[in-house]
């Protein structure tokens, strides 16, 4: 009995072994060295040893303009995205789940974007906005956006990414309003269309409620995805055309998680970048609990 | 008689929406066949001979600007190895989690659940300097190879693979696997000949979920890797070649179109598996 015991426990560990090492490789041990470095003089170029310096670094952080507008201009982007992304994939859920013919082609065309990296998606669009706008809009005589590049402007530019996420994230959400509108029972629609309700009071009084649970999932899925935007972010845009913010001139589409990366990539200050992805991370984990609060009151009032 | 108007209006403009979606990746199919004047004087014409599309995949295929044969075999590999990798390791963690109740057991799998909140800004400067340190003691090459990146993806797949693999297996009945052990099966050879067959809906759907970010993927391969190296994958590959060639169009539009290809190829052939398994995957 004893011996089964120890085997059992050695079959556990050596299963959990794989996973667990590389885990640790990856998150864990690298999670905990980030967070000590955040209070050291880290650089990217070689040093000999680290000095622990306390908070310095997060207050410089603070201190940092270019933080703070990567932060606004974030949150502006994040915001813009929830509406448009939810917007324009409630409407095509529910064009796809209405009664027409070819809505597997649909479903699956809007979706295609959404397997194709970041990466690749923006210099596509980069070419859209830079080439074939200007073109059309001089075939039309529109010639303001022949004159102004959408991304040579630092505001345009960060309407340029909204569109261009939209494109590539409408199809994913899309589908997952489909899979709750498809859970609204046919009879009770059918019932009510007996009653005489319009179908607006059918869409308020019936479907808005029955995929209500499925808002709280997608307004989520978007807020996240849209707060650690990064792939569009570089091939599209880049660190931007240059903007005045506080009487200084900054780099105007450079999105929080690019700010990061060019902390320590460019201004070589890694210490610095680890204290802001320390910041970025409360932010993510602030979202996530919100997210499970909210997912919770829900199942309560079902 | 009205019902049918209606629905033929919204086929019709079905149809208009799709293909409104569609422009962008038409658009680079048309421009990857012209030359880069063709291209500046009508972006948005059907190419005048598609003849020029083989001359530029040729050029792209052996470019030494972008070297994307080698990059589609990289790409290849990194995902072939990272997918076996993640779904072996994580199947075989969730199974003994999910069999053994213990205090260890559930504390674990906490923690690999609760690590998925973790963003990759946050570890990504410290696990480059902790694959150099490890690098330095024990003379692996983590740094610029093939097996520090597949390390990496088995460590941040892990997560959402063993909560998804850990949700199944709790629905399958012990008795298959008892009757095996009877049978005088040991603990491997149950969980390889019995267990992982009936997993096959599941590990359909992890091998979509992580193929599709590890193949899409650019942040990690780059700080792994790095910029210019000698192993490069696609989306790495296209922004080095992209950053140093925007004005020729013809070429970069040609470099996107080959590292299209797979992916939409991909989708073409299993998109109801993909469509679900994508969606699955975020709800959790």
């Amino acid at each position: 009995m004893d011996k089964d015991k120890r085997m059992q426990k050695i079959v556990f560990w050596l299963f959990l072994a794989p996973a667990l090492i590389s885990f640790f490789m990856v998150q864990i041990i690298p999670f905990v060295i980030g967070f000590y470095y955040s209070f050291t003089d880290w650089s990217a170029t070689a040093q000999l040893t680290l000095s622990f310096v306390g908070l310095k670094n997060y207050a410089d952080a603070f201190k940092d303009t270019t933080f703070l507008y990567s932060t606004i201009i974030t949150s502006i982007y994040t915001l813009l995205n929830i509406i448009l992304v939810n917007f324009v994939a409630f409407g095509l859920a529910m064009l796809v789940t209405s009664n027409i013919k070819f809505r597997n082609i649909y479903r699956a065309g809007f979706f295609l974007p959404n397997v194709i990296g970041g990466i690749i998606l923006g210099y596509i669009w980069q070419f859209i906005f830079n080439r074939f706008v200007p073109f059309v809009a001089g075939a039309w005589g529109i010639t303001y956006l022949t004159e102004n590049l959408m991304l040579a402007n630092s505001r345009t530019a960060l309407l340029a990414l909204v569109i261009v996420s939209t494109w590539q994230y409408a199809g994913y959400i899309m589908m997952i309003y489909v899979a709750a509108l498809q859970n609204v029972p046919r009879d009770l629609i059918e019932a009510a269309q007996v009653d005489g309700a319009s179908p607006w009071q059918r869409f308020k009084a019936i479907t808005i409620p029955m995929v209500r649970p499925a808002f709280t999932v997608t307004l989520f899925l978007t807020l996240v995805n849209s707060f650690k935007q990064f792939d569009v972010n570089t091939s599209l845009t880049g660190v931007g055309p240059s903007t005045m913010f506080m009487g200084r001139a900054i780099n105007g589409t450079e999105l929080l998680a690019m700010n990061i990366s060019n902390t320590s990539l460019i201004l070589r200050n890694t210490a610095m970048a680890q204290a802001k992805a320390i910041v970025f991370f409360v932010v993510l984990v602030i979202f996530s609990l919100l997210q499970v609060y909210f997912s919770k009151k829900k199942e309560v009032e079902l | 008689m009205n019902n049918k108007i209606t629905r033929n209006i919204m086929e019709i403009f079905a149809i208009t929406l799709v293909a409104f979606f569609m422009v962008p990746l038409v658009l680079v199919v048309f421009n990857a066949a012209k030359g880069n004047n063709e291209i500046i004087a009508s972006p948005l014409s059907a190419p005048q001979n598609w003849m020029n599309l083989i001359d530029n995949v040729a050029n792209i295929w052996n470019n030494p600007n972008i070297r994307y044969s080698q990059a589609l075999f990289n790409s290849v590999i990194v995902t072939f190895f990272s997918l076996a990798g993640i779904t072996i390791s994580s199947a075989m963690a969730a199974w003994v989690l999910v069999r053994t109740k213990t205090k260890v057991s559930t504390a674990i799998f906490m923690m690999f659940v609760a690590a998925m909140v973790i963003p990759f800004q946050v570890v990504m400067f410290p696990m480059v300097k902790w694959f150099g340190m490890v690098q330095n003691w024990i003379g692996i090459p983590m740094l610029r190879s093939y097996f520090g990146i597949i390390i990496a993806y088995m460590g941040f797949g892990s997560s959402l693979s063993i909560f998804m693999f850990h949700g199944f297996m709790k629905s399958i009945p012990l008795d298959i696997e008892e009757a095996a052990y009877i049978d005088g099966c040991s603990k491997l050879k149950t969980f390889f000949l019995i267990v992982l067959p009936i997993l096959k809906p599941i590990y359909v759907t992890i091998l979509i979920l992580n193929g599709i970010w590890i193949w899409n993927d650019f942040l990690l391969p780059m700080l792994v890797l790095g910029k210019g190296t000698p192993v490069q994958t696609i989306p790495l590959a296209v922004n080095n070649f992209a950053g140093a060639f925007v004005t020729s169009y013809d070429l970069l539009m040609t470099a996107i179109l080959m590292a299209l290809v797979p992916v939409v190829f991909f989708f073409i052939s299993a998109q109801k598996h993909i469509i679900k398994g994508m969606v699955e995957g975020s709800v959790k």
